[in-house]
């Protein structure tokens, strides 16, 4: 990739935090490749799903985050989505007070201890509306990506909001959308186990463990406690619309497929080298039996797919 | 200990359900207006302003409470409807109303800074960091608790919050993902709790009688469970479908089942909750009548140290979705 794309201008795309359970030496490979190649602004570094796979990795990360910003890219950690226990709060407290990183907050505890710093609010917090995104710009939020349900009209009606507080707004563009998250761990109970003792099942799954319907449709994926979209988000055919939104970055979330590619494939569309649909078809041949979706955007169900663009 | 040491907050979804909870015993009454403002948002459900008003006036003339929930996030473009509704429920002499969004806690506070907020279940506080933070920048006075702590994690949290009271529900429908943070639901309808006030809705559903004879329970265009003729069919919730995965068929979320922690009732008074929350807004006036009367009993008993718990467990079971109860998440091995 050329250093140009590194260092482009206009929208910027965030890589977004790894949602699956990887080994740690495919994980370092995949960063090293990201640094090296991916035209991407930021990269989002940390365990946000699940607690007990953070020791696989942390330990990892002020390596990766220094080889990340060696290649120019602008690292952020992004926090555990659903607190409940005692050394997951100390977790989030001692990420809040890192002063080397922009931290993503990611639930209220850690909004909370980001409080009053500059920092970033993930899209599993719930900003809906302008007068919410405006507190949280009081209280420290310099960018937020906003939750996945919302609608082109919502995302209009939020901008200004944005654009007044000097907030970076950000869209997730690409991968599978985060639904919901648990206490409990569906990987570990459609393996017969407990969270507890849930051998790490949820590795087998490098892209999600798939859940169809009893007639063999696929629907979701499951990620330990996390579910996730059975589709893979594109909104290739949207980003222009979204630009004049006022939308300022768009997030890939990492699947098991060549990210490099789809990070150029969003970098040229966005840069206007390439047009939409050969940019679709070629998401798709990253994405081999993938099927896509961008109905939250349209204010239509998630799973839908609208060709047109909003 | 007092009796109003641990306070029963029962739902209704009209008026009449209002007087069946009062008379059956509840400390307080939870009701929401008739529009998208509250997370049980159906249709022939939930109290216009006048209806509020009256409502308010017989509770209180009752001598109990009356909390108002406008606990879904205010649309962005519409935010007046939601700011409406607080400065109603204000009106009405609301003694709480129930906020999930963070900018409507801040309009409530700058607006009726005399009005007592409670944080919805649907702004998902579940760590202290958490709840100290909305009690110091909005004053919230009591935090209805995530469904997703266990009864210890639930006693350490009390402890570690107050002079902040918590509420945790009792019995009723249950969510099994993390409230306020799940869009199942407008994935596959276009509908969440979050932005519309509901789960599933009936609007989307659809059972459709198959050529052997089976229904299947559809929502939106998605298969979410099957019958054979003449089995009971529930609702189709989405987390409570049947579904495919690992070479496995089953209930891979949650069986159709209702939440009932009764048993943890000596254990939430000695964890120091100050309410015990009973879902069902959308349940008729019967169940109201019922589950209330059920709970008083429980905890009256348990307050007086006569506390039996398979008399009220039996009690229940028709109420339940499918006939059965979990604890959920008050027992570790839920997760």
């Amino acid at each position: 990739m050329t250093l140009a794309a590194k260092t482009s201008t206009g929208p910027k795309l965030t890589l977004g935090p790894l949602h699956f359970h990887w080994p740690a030496a495919r994980r370092r490979d995949f960063y090293a490749r990201i640094a090296d190649e991916a035209p991407v602004d930021t990269v989002v570094l940390g365990e946000v799903v699940c607690s007990k796979r953070a020791p696989f990795f942390d330990g990892d990360i002020p390596e990766v985050a220094e080889r990340l910003r060696r290649a120019g890219k602008e690292v952020v950690l992004g926090s555990l989505a659903l607190v409940m226990q005692a050394r997951e709060r100390q977790g989030v407290i001692d990420l809040a007070a890192s002063d080397d990183f922009l931290v993503e907050a990611n639930d209220l505890t850690a909004l909370a201890a980001c409080a009053g710093r500059p920092h970033a609010i993930g899209p599993l917090v719930a900003v809906y509306n302008p007068s919410t995104l405006e507190l949280m710009a009081r209280q420290g939020a310099t960018r937020v990506c906003l939750p996945g349900e919302l609608t082109a009209d919502a995302i209009a009606a939020l901008a200004p909001a944005a654009r007044e507080t000097g907030t970076e707004l950000e869209v997730q563009a690409f991968g599978r959308l985060p639904l919901a998250i648990s206490a409990r761990c569906y990987h570990a109970r459609a393996h017969g186990l407990h969270k507890d003792g849930c051998r790490y099942v949820c590795e087998k799954h490098p892209d999600g463990m798939d859940l169809d319907t009893l007639d063999g449709a696929p629907f979701l994926a499951v990620n330990g406690v996390q579910t996730l979209s059975g589709s893979y988000l594109d909104l290739l055919g949207d980003l222009d619309r979204l630009r004049s939104l006022g939308v300022d970055r768009f997030r890939l979330s990492p699947q098991d497929c060549d990210m490099v590619a789809v990070a150029e494939t969003f970098r040229a569309v966005l840069d206007g080298t390439v047009p939409v649909a050969p940019a679709r078809d070629r998401l798709r041949e990253l994405c081999p039996g993938r099927r896509f979706s961008n109905g939250f955007l349209h204010g239509v169900e998630g799973m839908a797919y609208q060709a047109a663009g909003i | 200990m007092s009796a109003a040491s641990l306070s029963l907050v029962c739902p209704a979804g009209t008026p009449a359900a209002l007087d069946a909870a009062l008379e059956a015993g509840a400390d307080a009454v939870y009701c929401g207006y008739a529009d998208a403002t509250n997370a049980r948002n159906f249709p022939g459900l939930n109290f216009s302003p006048a209806e509020m008003r009256a409502a308010a006036t017989r509770t209180h003339k009752a001598g109990r409470s009356l909390y108002i929930a406008i606990n879904t996030f205010p649309k962005a473009g519409d935010e007046g409807t939601w700011h409406r509704a607080v400065d109603n429920a204000a009106d009405a002499g609301a003694d709480a109303v129930i906020l999930a969004d963070l900018g409507l806690l801040a309009y409530a506070q700058a607006h009726h800074p005399a009005l007592r907020l409670h944080l919805s279940v649907q702004a998902a506080a579940s760590t202290p960091e958490a709840i100290r933070y909305l009690a110091r920048t909005f004053g919230v006075q009591r935090v209805v608790l995530p469904r997703v702590l266990t009864l210890a994690e639930v006693t350490d949290l009390t402890a570690a919050v107050a002079p902040v009271e918590t509420e945790v529900f009792a019995f009723g429908g249950m969510c099994v993902m993390a409230e306020g943070r799940c869009q199942l639901s407008s994935y596959v309808t276009g509908q969440s709790p979050n932005t519309h006030g509901v789960c599933s809705p009936a609007g989307a559903v659809q059972f459709r009688r198959e050529a052997g004879g089976d229904v299947t329970a559809r929502l939106g265009d998605v298969t979410i469970d099957r019958h054979p003729a003449g089995a009971p069919a529930g609702y189709p919730t989405l987390c409570k479908g049947r579904f495919r995965a690992n070479g496995t068929t089953g209930y891979l979320f949650e069986e159709p089942t209702s939440l009932n922690a009764a048993d943890h009732i000596p254990g939430l008074i000695k964890a120091g909750v100050r309410a015990l929350k009973i879902e069902g807004r959308q349940r008729g006036r019967a169940y109201v009548t019922r589950v209330v009367g059920e709970f008083r009993r429980a905890i009256d008993a348990a307050l007086s140290g006569g506390f039996t718990v398979p008399d009220l467990a039996r009690g229940l079971a028709s109420e339940m979705e499918g006939g059965r109860a979990t604890a959920g998440a008050y027992d570790r091995r839920w997760r």
